[in-house]
């Protein structure tokens, strides 16, 4: 029996689990070596629980995602929250900053139709995770190498250390010394380092790096506002 | 590469290093050297001396880069780059070994050496002294790298802003480990010489005129004034014993409130040489490979051992690398880790300034001991 694979989605815009679908080359294989049992992005044939592992996208953002990744937590022996808005709340945990009565009142029609929480939070502030994969959207190449160490029965390793890094090693000149704001010094690497290599600043997808000291960290305000500093 | 021959006075005088360049790329070597890239000069393959960043400089500061125009055409006034030369012999990422499952077992392969002959143009003083340094710890496929390398170095006439290699041991005059040397005075021409019969061969092939003892005497000039123009200096002080006597200054937690410990600073320092190791599989577990990885003691994983990481405050990962540079490393390895070459203040987001702590620790330990 191949191990059945879960991807669910909660409050987010899709993007991670595009990733998966995005491995145009490994896809096959990894078709090959798990049994895709819910996965509606790419099928609407779904298949009941238990899974062994479950990709979770989004934050927890109403009642009813609350009761929903309760179930999928006890479903699933394996679960890996992806993405931005799954680890640190994603660009909607900025209500946490704000009251959550006034947005709704400004943005819609009828805001007594409108069940919401206070907050957008991570999924590991309403279930225990097992292991997370940062960004917006998630790296591919993290992605393969976590189920390929969960397949393979050894443990995923992910980087604890910056983006500047990944600049090092992929020999690109460092922007932020060269006059660009870059969050990378205080990110946690995982992308490559990808904005700098064309010639950006990191704006810090991946949220903050756990070797970074506090104060580095306070510079996340804004895909990762609910990360735990 | 001969490390132990005297310093041969230039004799002869290049009017370019096109020649150089394309004997070197005729001999089969992969040649290196500075170049103009992104607005920063950084380590490429040069094609010809066309590649070389005439006429750029550089203006540097702590945490500050920035390429500028220059007023004449020289291809080497701009002092160490964004790189050093351990991009090419201690690469980033190294293949150890692939593993293969059989029916009855596995395979396991080794994959042989590149076979890339390096030829490295433009090695700065404080950077010769550096791949000796890291030859010095490395073991034997660096040396091997480094065997089949042919060094073209260049004295310096102009120090960067953030140079300091006279007082940490060098200077702006090429010591051993080159086997060409070069001068660059105005044209650019080059005063050149071979310090080793490798070298001699190639210096032979080339176009060239006798240097007259007034070039000579303008290099050397030169080069004198450049290292009376240093704009940092260490302290000079004992710093093993500075660095050994300050494991408890107040100047760690200092340094801690603004050091990112993002580990620019070990990346780009020429001789810092830490690696990790690192496992990947397939999919299907068919295949198992092992990297090695550049790592640095700013991340907080350098140090996991048994149960958890043992440094975890930055004040700690701060101190171990200072401690490393210029105290710990005399007493593994008999001399300094540290060149001088002012890269790790430079690529500093956070603008930190090594001469300047120790500054800070010495003042520190001078008032504590009155
Ligand atoms: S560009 Fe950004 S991420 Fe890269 S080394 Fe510089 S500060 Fe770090
Ligand atoms: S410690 Fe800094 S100045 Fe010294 S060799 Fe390393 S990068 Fe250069
Ligand atoms: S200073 Fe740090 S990274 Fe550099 S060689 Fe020493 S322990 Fe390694
Ligand atoms: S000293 Fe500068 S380059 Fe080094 S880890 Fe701290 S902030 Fe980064």
């Amino acid at each position: 029996m191949k191990p059945k694979l879960a991807v669910w989605k909660f409050a987010s815009c899709d993007g991670c689990q595009l990733s998966l679908l995005d491995c145009e080359d490994e896809l096959l294989e990894i078709a090959a070596h798990v049994q895709i049992a819910h996965f509606l992005e790419a099928s609407s044939a779904s298949v009941c629980g238990p899974y062994d592992i479950s990709l979770v996208e989004g934050s927890v953002t109403t009642p009813l995602d609350v009761e929903r990744i309760r179930q999928v937590r006890a479903d699933s022996k394996q679960l890996i929250t992806i993405g931005a808005c799954a680890t640190a709340g994603g660009i909607q945990a900025l209500r946490n900053f704000a009251d959550v009565d006034e947005f709704r009142s400004i943005v819609y029609a009828r805001p007594e139709f409108i069940d919401t929480l206070a907050e957008s939070t991570p999924i590991a502030a309403v279930v225990p995770v097992d292991y997370e994969l940062r960004g917006c959207p998630i790296d591919r190449g993290q992605l393969l190498e976590t189920l390929s160490a969960l397949l393979n029965g050894r443990r995923p390793r992910g980087p604890l250390h910056s983006v500047c890094f990944e600049c090092k090693t992929r020999g690109t000149t460092c922007v932020l010394v060269k006059g660009t704001p870059c969050l990378g010094p205080a990110t946690q690497a995982g992308c490559g380092a990808l904005c700098p290599a064309y010639g950006r600043g990191c704006y810090g997808c991946f949220g903050p790096a756990t070797g970074a000291p506090a104060h580095a960290k306070k510079v996340f305000n804004l895909f990762n506002s609910g990360a735990p500093s | 590469m001969v490390l132990t021959r005297k310093r041969v006075l230039p004799t002869a005088m290049l009017d370019s290093l096109s020649p150089l360049i394309a004997a070197l790329r005729a001999d089969g070597y992969s040649v290196i050297g500075p170049t103009l890239r992104d607005g920063a000069i950084v380590l490429a393959e040069l094609t010809s001396a066309s590649d070389l960043p005439h006429g750029w400089g550089v203006e540097l500061d702590a945490g500050s880069y920035r390429v500028r125009r220059r007023d004449d055409d020289a291809a080497f006034g701009h002092s160490s780059g964004a790189q050093s030369w351990k991009t090419y012999l201690h690469p980033a990422k190294v293949p150890f070994w692939t593993a293969q499952k059989t029916s009855d077992g596995f395979t396991v392969d080794v994959p042989p050496p590149d076979g890339i002959r390096y030829a490295f143009v433009g090695v700065r003083p404080c950077d010769l002294r550096a791949i000796a340094i890291q030859g010095r710890v490395l073991g034997s496929s660096y040396a091997a790298r480094l065997e089949s390398a042919f060094i073209v170095a260049v004295d310096c006439t102009e120090p960067g802003e953030a140079c300091f290699c006279v007082t940490a041991g060098g200077g702006p005059a090429c010591g051993p480990g080159a086997d060409i040397q070069l001068t660059e005075t105005v044209g650019p021409r080059y005063l050149a010489s071979a310090q080793t019969t490798i070298g001699q061969a190639v210096l032979d092939t080339l176009p060239q005129q006798p240097a007259t003892p007034a070039e000579r005497e303008q290099g050397a000039t030169a080069v004198a004034q450049a290292a009376e123009r240093m704009q940092r200096h260490l302290p000079s002080i004992d710093l093993r014993d500075l660095l050994s006597g300050s494991r408890n200054a107040a100047r760690w937690d200092e340094v801690a409130q603004r050091c990112l410990a993002c580990g620019n600073c070990t990346m780009v320092c020429p001789t810092c040489f830490c690696t990790s190791v690192r496992d990947t599989t397939d999919l299907g577990g068919d295949i198992a490979q092992r990297w090695q990885t550049w790592d640095s003691c700013f991340d907080l994983d350098f140090s996991y051992l048994h149960g958890g990481p043992v440094r975890t405050s930055t004040s700690s990962r701060y101190r171990q690398w200072l401690s490393h540079k210029l105290g710990t490393w005399h007493d593994q390895f008999g001399e300094s880790g540290c060149v001088g070459c002012g890269r790790c203040i430079v690529w500093c987001p956070a603008g930190i300034d090594l001469t300047e702590e120790v500054s800070a620790l010495a003042q520190e330990r001078q008032t504590d001991h009155e």
